[in-house]
């Protein structure tokens, strides 16, 4: 175990994506623990044993208030200090689809990260334009730096599943920054990789962005869910297409996870 | 002191709940609505200053990046003026609202103390010159359901207090109320069961004043509730356990016969008949269970939810799935909810607002609620909703149904209870309300305009967050081995949990240790509410300390509120107080059997007379917009198919992801290629000609729809869920017994066991006299292993030049057809089924499916072979052309709209490709099964006549429209 990537795959009340995050992580060579915030507080378990934290997809109670708020003052008011070392340590944090809600409204993202910041959001995940959450699948294309997207595809399939996914930066300035820096990794793009409308942006994201990274590329944030096309199966009309591999578009993600830690700290 | 925080979208940001308001309002006929914005309050009472109060708002309440606030400390004054309506809704007070718990929870993070409650409320701004009628239009079928909300007339009377503990607690020492029944005359008994919402009939109050004068005594009131309870249709399934004298009138021939036990000589019969070594429990625990591989057992359990569905349709489905994943999670030692399915019924949504029953909630403000009621449960569960259908007749206007499914896995070890002497009772989750009184009785009774008054209080609205909780924490309890027994709190609240559990061994509960949401309930509302997302269990002592550190490790709460003492008697008490005694064995075995009366004549349907026309192109594009027939996407969608990663054929097919699958195939493990596949039968439309097979068919469209998707009828268990309506009344009955007849003879014929099942009864609505009962309606689902979930096939359409086959043998028979329907007429002959010829053709297509010879297969329903390919083609991009002449057929009409559109069952359309043409062929020589047409480039659908004529020719594009857009909202 002691040269295995660890990962911390964090639950709570309402989250519900953590058993296939965990398996693909898992399928990709690493010790994954599946562990209740609660024992965070108690300080029973420690993020420092950690290489990875991925926070996965779910209701965290029940995006009551809004999606991810009261998960991302935990990690904010309560854990913030853990978090930066984690942060600072290089090590690398996943937040999918919940995961990214809260990790936007912790201000990890866009980031940089900052323990008792007066300004803590810079962007926000809010209600779709169809005012409905949706299940269907998009086409993500890739850019930025990001240790998590290295040898994607140009363009990869992924479902998404929400109802408060359209993302809005606070400011131009804030949109601008994260062009410059390179931090847009993901955004939504219709089946020929022209601009997309609605249902190819399925919740009117500015600029259709889907996910982020922060400046160092090592925090990946992102609406659809890479974990639900790991295997080959799971893609929508996989019945006809020739067989290729066993594995999905988002496989890679976690793969690249797994590899950057066996790299770099191990 | 009270605050009050206001936040709304800032100038800029779109409003996008408002607008799907406004639409809301538009469809319900207020055109003169411009735009909608939504206002979130927050009242927050504690000893908190300004300061506080505003870190709560800028750091948990408001989204700075996209919202605004106004944070006060006295009432806001209204800022309605003409063309700007402003109305402020709220939960009534003991309404459970999830979002008060999380807030204080958020406060709590903050490092915040001394706010000591929080309050919701919602406020619309309305712009637009509604008049005071439009208002209140809004108010009552847009905005709120005066059950569980109302409007705040007043927001300074928000600023009084917020607790609602208000009540006193229950006096120490307080005496039971004992209730008058001995002695009493038959019209007193029949009146103090009306009164006290007993709903027990004079035989059953008989047998209950006899035991007790036994006893020379008067029962408590408790008692009386528990009996009720115990005794209720919901509950103890009277009709089906009871004696009936059958009357059939067919073809000029009466025959009669007594059945005892309707479910024991047809349903249960057919399972012992079969025998199958791979049932591991059937019909006795809370789901039925059946091997999977050699670590697992599935389960499998489909509810219904009709009477709360129709009076709070978002709080009625909300529980009805929280409902069925509690049996799910009580089944065996607790089971793991791996996806759920669910199957709607109501009326058509462009009902006429006119010609509403009174008390009736209009059929598309139901399906909007329930649809979300599903949606928020099913989600935030976790559990991908991955099939279900809906089906529309305006017979369901006052009794929507709504069925809820739940498939689970269990460890092979993990499927026996049993609780020990001297066991703990633990109730754990959620706590306990004055929600949902009398759900139990209250669905065995008819719903009449007034429901909505004398029966509110069985409405809950439920908390999916909670039930999340529960099922983390008890999996893992489970695994540690801490209790021996479980079950689930539902109809009967503890009442019924605790009775099942103890009915061998007795039981004893102190009722004031169970945790309530608020002070004031009495003994018999605490032991009966129906309070959702509460589960009870039995633990040893010994286990008592390991068992508190799991559930403070997962956040949940729980008590211990008595123990199982071998006493064979259930004792309740209060403050020490005893409250009740009662005889376990009478309340499990006193029931009178009763005697019903029911009747069945085959009713007279005349064949369709008009002509054939000559080209049915209008026809298909008629039949493919019909509400049954078309795309529900835009309801698929809402559902969270795919959590858990299970999914391998989701819901919706085809490279633009909107063909409508047949079954559902999903691997509950993940990393093995072992899985299960998911699917109903249901067609209320045959019913009207022959109740028998109206079963008999539902039971064959749930398999097909398996052998379709390549699953084999090796391993398939079938579950029944009948919705009828008073079964007191002969006529309805007798087609009760006529489908339970068609269940056992088909589950036998095709080796098909039934596991488990429910029925709902009274499915009754009473206006002015006049009662609206729904058509008898059964639903068929089915569950089927597979081997090799990678060898599944899809519906599309995969390549142009491969062959398309026809499976199966079409005959005369469009009665109960849609396309009949488009007649106005039902027509004559039903569809029924032939179970041996079917047998050897799904045999035969499995076998070519699990060789890789099948490119794809398509379930032929609801709109016969015509919709069938029509779907096939559109949902693969490609056109098709079909020889009617070449197509399996049977009959003596010899008109093309009859092969098009006949509704026979047992018959599939198979894709295969040229090079599989041989091998194909030779597996499937002793079956009928013919090569009828061809995939083509061209994207347009061609069928020619049995002369060879063109009968039908469309654009697969304009028919995909012509199919998607009548549920679009």
């Amino acid at each position: 175990m002691a040269n295995k990537s660890r990962v911390l795959v964090l639950r709570t009340a309402g989250t519900n994506c953590n058993v296939e995050t965990a398996f693909a992580f898992t399928r990709c060579g690493a010790h994954v623990d599946e562990v209740h915030l609660e024992e965070l507080f108690a300080r029973r378990v420690s993020m420092k044993d950690y290489h990875i934290i991925a926070l996965p997809g779910g209701f965290s109670y029940g995006d009551d208030i809004a999606s991810g708020r009261i998960f991302a003052n935990e990690l904010r008011v309560r854990l913030g200090e853990d978090v930066a070392k984690f942060m600072k340590d290089k090590k690398l944090i996943i937040g999918i689809c919940n995961g990214f809600q809260i990790l936007v409204k912790a201000g990890i993202l866009p980031g940089p990260f900052e323990v008792g910041a007066k300004t803590i959001q810079t962007a926000t995940l809010f209600n779709n334009d169809s005012g409905k959450f949706e299940d269907r699948w998009v086409h993500l294309k890739t850019s930025g730096e990001c240790v998590w997207t290295q040898g994607l595809a140009k363009t990869i399939f992924v479902p998404v599943a929400h109802g408060e996914g359209k993302f809005i930066p606070a400011s131009k300035k804030v949109l601008d920054g994260l062009k410059v820096k390179g931090q847009i990794v993901f955004s939504y793009v219709a089946a020929d990789g022209s601009k997309p409308v609605y249902p190819d942006n399925p919740n009117g994201s500015t600029e259709d962005i889907a996910g982020l990274t922060d400046p160092t590329g090592r925090i990946l944030g992102l609406m659809p869910h890479p974990e639900r096309h790991f295997l080959a199966t799971q893609h929508p009309f996989w019945t006809r297409l020739k067989k290729k591999s066993r594995f999905g578009d988002g496989a890679k993600v976690f793969q690249n996870g797994v590899d950057y830690v066996k790299k770099n700290l191990l | 002191m009270i605050w009050r925080i206001e936040i709304q979208e800032k100038p800029g940001i779109f409003d996008s709940v408002g607008n799907g308001i406004r639409h809301d309002i538009l469809d319900m006929g207020v055109a003169s609505v411009q735009a909608v914005r939504v206002v979130q309050v927050f009242l927050i009472e504690g000893d908190i200053d300004a300061r506080k109060a505003g870190r709560i708002c800028r750091e948990l309440l408001v989204d700075l990046v996209v919202q605004q606030y106004t944070l006060s400390d006295c009432p806001v004054k209204a800022r309605a003026h003409k063309g700007l309506s402003e109305v402020e809704i709220a939960y009534n007070l003991g309404v459970m609202d999830p979002v008060e718990a999380s807030t204080l929870k958020g406060i709590h993070d903050l490092g915040i103390s001394g706010v000591t409650a929080v309050r919701t409320a919602r406020k619309y701004l309305i712009e637009g010159d509604l008049s005071p009628k439009e208002l209140d239009i809004v108010k009552d079928k847009v905005l709120m359901n005066k059950l569980v909300q109302h409007v705040v007339k007043d927001p300074s009377d928000s600023f009084r207090s917020l607790a609602i503990n208000r009540k006193e607690p229950a006096a120490p020492g307080l005496q039971p109320a004992s209730v008058k029944l001995l002695g009493l005359s038959d019209k007193a008994l029949i009146e103090l069961s009306k009164k006290g919402q007993l709903y027990l009939n004079l035989d059953e109050m008989k047998a209950i004043q006899k035991h007790f004068s036994s006893l020379q005594r008067e029962p408590t009131d408790v008692e009386l509730e528990t009996i009720a309870q115990t005794w209720s249709e919901h509950c103890n399934h009277k009709t089906f356990r009871g004696n009936i004298a059958y009357t059939c009138h067919e073809d000029g021939q009466e025959t009669t016969e007594i059945i005892h036990n309707l479910l024991k000589q047809t349903i249960v019969k057919a399972t012992h008949t079969l025998n199958k070594p791979w049932c591991v429990s059937v019909f006795h625990d809370n789901a039925g269970v059946i091997r999977f591989d050699d670590k697992f057992n599935v389960c499998f359990k489909v509810e219904t939810h009709n009477h709360p569905s129709a009076l709070e349709p978002f709080g009625g489905a909300n529980t009805g799935v929280g409902g069925v994943i509690r049996d799910i999670l009580g089944t065996g030692l607790g089971a793991k909810p791996v996806c759920n399915t669910d199957i709607f019924c109501f009326a058509r949504p462009d009902y006429s607002f006119d010609k509403l029953p009174s008390g009736a909630l209009h059929p598309k403000r139901v399906m909007k609620g329930v649809v979300s009621g599903v949606r928020d449960y099913g989600n935030k569960m976790g559990i991908p909703t991955v099939n279900g259908a809906i089906c529309f007749d305006d017979r369901y206007v006052g009794n929507p149904l709504v069925f809820c499914g739940t498939v689970g896995i269990i460890p092979r070890n993990m499927d026996k209870k049993r609780v020990r002497k001297g066991d703990l009772i633990v109730v754990c989750g959620g706590r306990t309300g004055r929600d949902g009184i009398h759900g139990a009785t209250f669905s065995s009774g008819d719903l009449t305009h007034e429901s909505e008054v004398v029966s509110s209080g069985a409405v809950q609205i439920g908390n999916p967050i909670e039930e999340k909780k529960v099922l983390d924490v008890l999996l893992k309890a489970r695994d540690a081995g801490l209790y021996t027994a479980l079950t689930d709190c539902g109809a009967g609240g503890l009442s019924s949990a605790v009775g099942e559990m103890g009915s061998e061994l007795g039981a004893r509960v102190d009722l004031e240790l169970v945790p309530l949401k608020y002070q004031g309930l009495n003994y018999a509302e605490i032991w009966i509410s129906e309070s959702q997302e509460r589960m009870v269990m039995s633990v040893p002592p010994k286990n008592m300390e390991r068992f508190k550190q799991i559930f403070a490790a997962e956040n949940v709460d729980f008590a211990v509120i008595g123990s199982f003492p071998g006493t064979r008697r259930l004792e309740l008490f209060l403050n020490g107080v005893q409250m009740a005694d009662l005889d376990m064995d009478f309340m499990h075995n006193g029931t009178p059997k009763i005697t019903k009366t029911a009747v069945w004549s085959r009713p007279a349907h005349k064949e369709m007379k008009a002509e054939c026309p000559v080209d049915l192109t209008a026809k298909l594009v008629e039949v493919l917009s019909d509400y049954n027939i078309c795309s529900k996407e835009a309801i698929i969608r809402r559902y969270d198919h795919e959590v858990q990663g299970g999914s391998v054929v989701k819901p919706l097919a085809g490279p633009a992801c909107d063909g409508p699958s047949d079954a559902s195939v999903l691997r509950p493990r993940l990393g093995t290629d072992k899985g299960i596949a998911v699917s109903n039968g249901i067609n209320p439309r045959l019913g009207a000609i022959d109740p028998y097979w109206m079963a008999a068919s539902a039971v064959d469209e749930a398999i097909r729809q398996i052998i379709a998707v390549g699953g084999n009828l090796s391993q398939i268990a079938l579950l029944d869920n009948f919705c009828w309506g008073n079964p007191d009344k002969p006529d309805r009955l007798g087609g009760l017994v006529r489908a339970a007849k068609g269940c056992h003879d088909l589950a036998v014929a095709y080796g098909t066991p039934f596991i488990s099942g429910k029925d709902s009864f009274y499915n009754e609505y009473n206006d002015k006299g006049q009662s609206i009962a729904i058509p008898g309606t059964i639903l068929i689902s089915a569950i089927g292993i597979m081997d090799d979930v990678t060898r599944s096939v899809t519906m599309d359409l995969k390549q142009a030049g491969n062959l398309l086959y026809v499976a199966g043998v079409t005959y005369d028979e469009w009665g109960g057809s849609a396309y009949a329907a488009t007649y106005g007429v039902i027509g004559g002959q039903v569809p029924v089924v032939r179970s041996r010829e079917a047998l050897a053709l799904y045999a035969a297509l499995s076998k070519a499916i699990a060789k890789g010879l099948v490119a794809s297969a398509h379930d032929c329903s609801e709109g016969g072979l015509a919709v069938t390919v029509t779907e096939m083609a559109f949902a693969g991009g490609w056109g098709a052309a079909f020889l009617a002449k070449s197509i399996p057929y049977e009959g003596h009409a010899n008109r093309d709209d009859m092969i098009l559109f006949a509704e026979s069952n047992s018959r599939l359309v198979v894709e295969v490709a040229p090079e599989h043409k041989k091998a194909f062929e030779r597996i499937m020589k002793d079956v009928p099964c013919q090569l009828a047409g061809q995939v083509l480039v061209d994207e347009a659908v061609f069928f020619y006549g049995l002369k060879d004529n063109l009968c039908l020719k469309a654009d697969i594009h304009s028919l995909k429209e012509v199919w998607k857009r009548p549920l679009q909202f």
